[in-house]
């Protein structure tokens, strides 16, 4: 098996892949990856989904030469990341969510065509294929524009062109949407399916918070969490792995207008979803295992003073094994977003 | 594609993206252009008024035109890596396949052709506007003894891209500090001789000093008061690009070695 044959290797090899910081108060050494075994096949859309701080980061960094593993090994493209660097670079892309690249002067035509160089593309094909993108991009009415006149959405835009510029064989996008409009968001989505399924082989490893990125977009997701792989399948392979039971959405309203305390509830682990600001109200999530009584939570919501607004039951998604692997949603985290490669006691 | 071509493009790129930029600025022509060669002006004024050798002017105006490319090479190259960081570019640079020296060099040529456009408007103010003197020389040997100052120059740069990068602030603040100490220890605006064996030594260290001398003595032969004689000058010179172009090397390859240990340096808030 020749190393780089498109044929023969995966996309992505990990093993045992472990990288640790020293943590800067304290000593002691902080693990952001602990084991993770990841492969991804050619041709391939992969999530990793997991709260800030599992370390889907510093696997990224790994993954594309930015960062040695302590133990373990990873083969991009059939090479090491670690000995054939270079062989490595020559056939990714990598896009991070609220990047900022390109020098501000530029016009987003030129900084594109800047990076296109930085890989060794041909002025004859950098020309179309920078058309191409920007047009992709929505920028079509910006291409002269400088970088530093562009709008926050419009510069991530911009990034996500700049990581297929050169056509790569596998791309790396670090929650590439952040910052973006819905329809723009919409719009790169559409790219990335239509890109891997046009260009046979070509593989995207994607990390996102966006659950419904990750559902729409990803052939298998992997939930990470605590530098750990806790579950790795196709969208329809974890949701078995949780189906049974009922999964159940209550819009609440304390009586004091606080944030009840509800480790649990009946012997439900619930959390917390998104405020309704407007509404005074606050979204509880959870699923009844089966054979589980809905009417006793609600009892025991009303116990402690709180009034139940409204009451839906839905099919299980994404967000649902998330929880049930993680035992928080993603909304919950509360460490900082690249802590995974950056630990608050990293260097 | 062959290595040397995708540095090439790469080098181009960058040097491109320069060039175009900074074109785009007209506060530039004012900042980058005008303003630094009134101290020039100061000094050839200086010495016209104390009716100095017309041969002390030149001086004047060559220490002012070299001043022009140290501060780029101080900012624009020293600075720049640093600058990348923090604008969270330079993790975009470590993972392109092209070489980093070949970045540094599209800095370093960008900078360069940069600041000789903005050195003309000295050239122009000292020689046709000031009407300042030069003997016969031969061109030949000052394109030489200039191209051979830049090498060594922005070769420095290239070294200081790294050593900004690793130390962070302290090397910026240092590099604010010693930018009046370097360009009296490099004689830009006086016979470097005049500091004796100082000179000598500061020479050595920074290669500002010694182009500004070997270039006053191809234009002013023994009116330049050289320092040393113009061969060792040179030769020095070659030691001293040579010197920091392998140092900068050096320099990249521990400071990613280290990025990629460490999990920093490459990171804005690391």
């Amino acid at each position: 098996m020749a190393p780089g044959d498109p044929q023969n290797v995966p996309a992505v090899d990990v093993r045992g892949l472990t990288r640790t910081f020293r943590a800067a108060r304290g000593g002691g050494e902080v693990c952001a990856l602990g084991g993770v075994d990841v492969r991804i096949e050619r041709g391939e859309v992969f999530g990793l989904l997991g709260p800030n701080g599992a370390g889907k980061t510093t696997l990224i960094k790994i993954l594309t030469t930015l960062l040695y593993p302590t133990a373990g090994q990873a083969r991009v493209a059939g090479f090491d990341v670690i000995r054939d660097a270079h062989e490595v670079r020559k056939r990714i892309g990598l896009v991070s969510g609220g990047e900022s690249s390109g020098y501000g002067i530029l016009t987003v035509r030129e900084c594109l065509w800047m990076f296109s160089q930085f890989y060794g593309v041909p002025g004859k094909v950098a020309g179309p294929r920078i058309d191409a993108l920007i047009e992709t991009a929505g920028l079509a009415d910006q291409a002269r524009t400088r970088i530093n006149r562009l709008s926050t959405g419009q510069r991530q835009r911009m990034n996500f062109a700049r990581g297929f510029v050169s056509d790569p064989d596998v791309v790396f996008l670090d929650e590439p949407t952040l910052g973006m409009d819905v329809n723009a968001a919409r719009a790169m989505r559409e790219y990335v399916a239509r890109w891997v399924r046009e260009q046979p082989g070509r593989t995207v490893l994607l990390t996102t918070h966006y659950m419904r990125e990750a559902e729409e977009l990803c052939d298998r997701i992997a939930i990470i969490d605590h530098g750990r792989v806790l579950a790795c399948d196709s969208f329809a392979g974890l949701r078995r792995r949780v189906e049974g039971g009922q999964h159940v959405e209550l819009e609440l309203r304390a009586a004091d207008g606080g944030t009840p305390a509800l480790p649990s509830l009946a012997g439900v682990q619930a959390v917390w979803g998104a405020p309704h600001p407007e509404r005074g109200t606050r979204a509880l999530k959870f699923r009844l295992p089966p054979g589980g009584a809905l009417a006793d939570v609600l009892r025991e919501l009303e116990a402690r003073g709180v009034r139940i607004e409204a009451i839906a039951t839905r099919e299980t998604s994404l967000e649902d094994v998330f929880v049930a692997l993680v035992g928080r949603g993603l909304e919950e985290s509360d460490e900082h977003e690249d802590d995974g490669a950056a630990p608050s006691g990293a260097p | 594609m062959s290595t040397l071509a995708l540095n090439l493009r790469a080098t181009w790129g960058r040097a491109y993206g320069r060039l175009v930029g900074a074109f785009r600025e007209p506060t530039w022509l004012l900042t980058d252009a005008i303003l630094p060669n009134l101290g020039m002006l100061a000094f050839v004024m200086l010495y016209r008024a104390l009716g100095a050798p017309r041969s002390f002017e030149t001086l004047a105006v060559v220490g002012g035109l070299l001043a022009t490319y140290w501060i780029n090479v101080l900012w624009g190259m020293g600075a720049q890596f640093y600058w990348e960081k923090q604008s969270g570019q330079l993790q975009l640079y470590f993972v392109a396949p092209c070489s980093r020296m070949a970045i540094l060099s599209g800095m370093a040529l960008g900078g360069f052709l940069l600041t000789t456009a903005r050195s003309a408007f000295g050239l122009f103010l000292g020689f046709v506007v000031v009407g300042v003197r030069v003997e016969p020389f031969s061109l030949p040997a000052l394109l030489g003894v200039f191209a051979l100052t830049m090498v060594a120059l922005y070769a420095l740069g290239m070294v200081m891209a790294s050593l900004f990068l690793l130390w962070g602030r302290e090397a910026y603040h240092l590099s604010n500090a010693l930018y009046q100490p370097v360009q009296f220890l490099s004689g830009l605006y006086f016979p470097l001789r005049t500091l004796g064996p100082l000179g000598i030594v500061a020479a050595g260290l920074v290669p500002l000093g010694l182009g500004v001398d070997a270039l006053r003595q191809v234009l002013l032969g023994a009116g330049a008061h050289g320092l040393l004689p113009l061969r060792f000058e040179i030769v020095a010179l070659v030691v001293l690009g040579a010197l920091f172009l392998w140092l900068a090397r050096v320099a990249l390859a521990y400071l990613e070695s280290l990025a990629k240990r460490e999990g920093r340096l490459t990171q804005r808030w690391q």
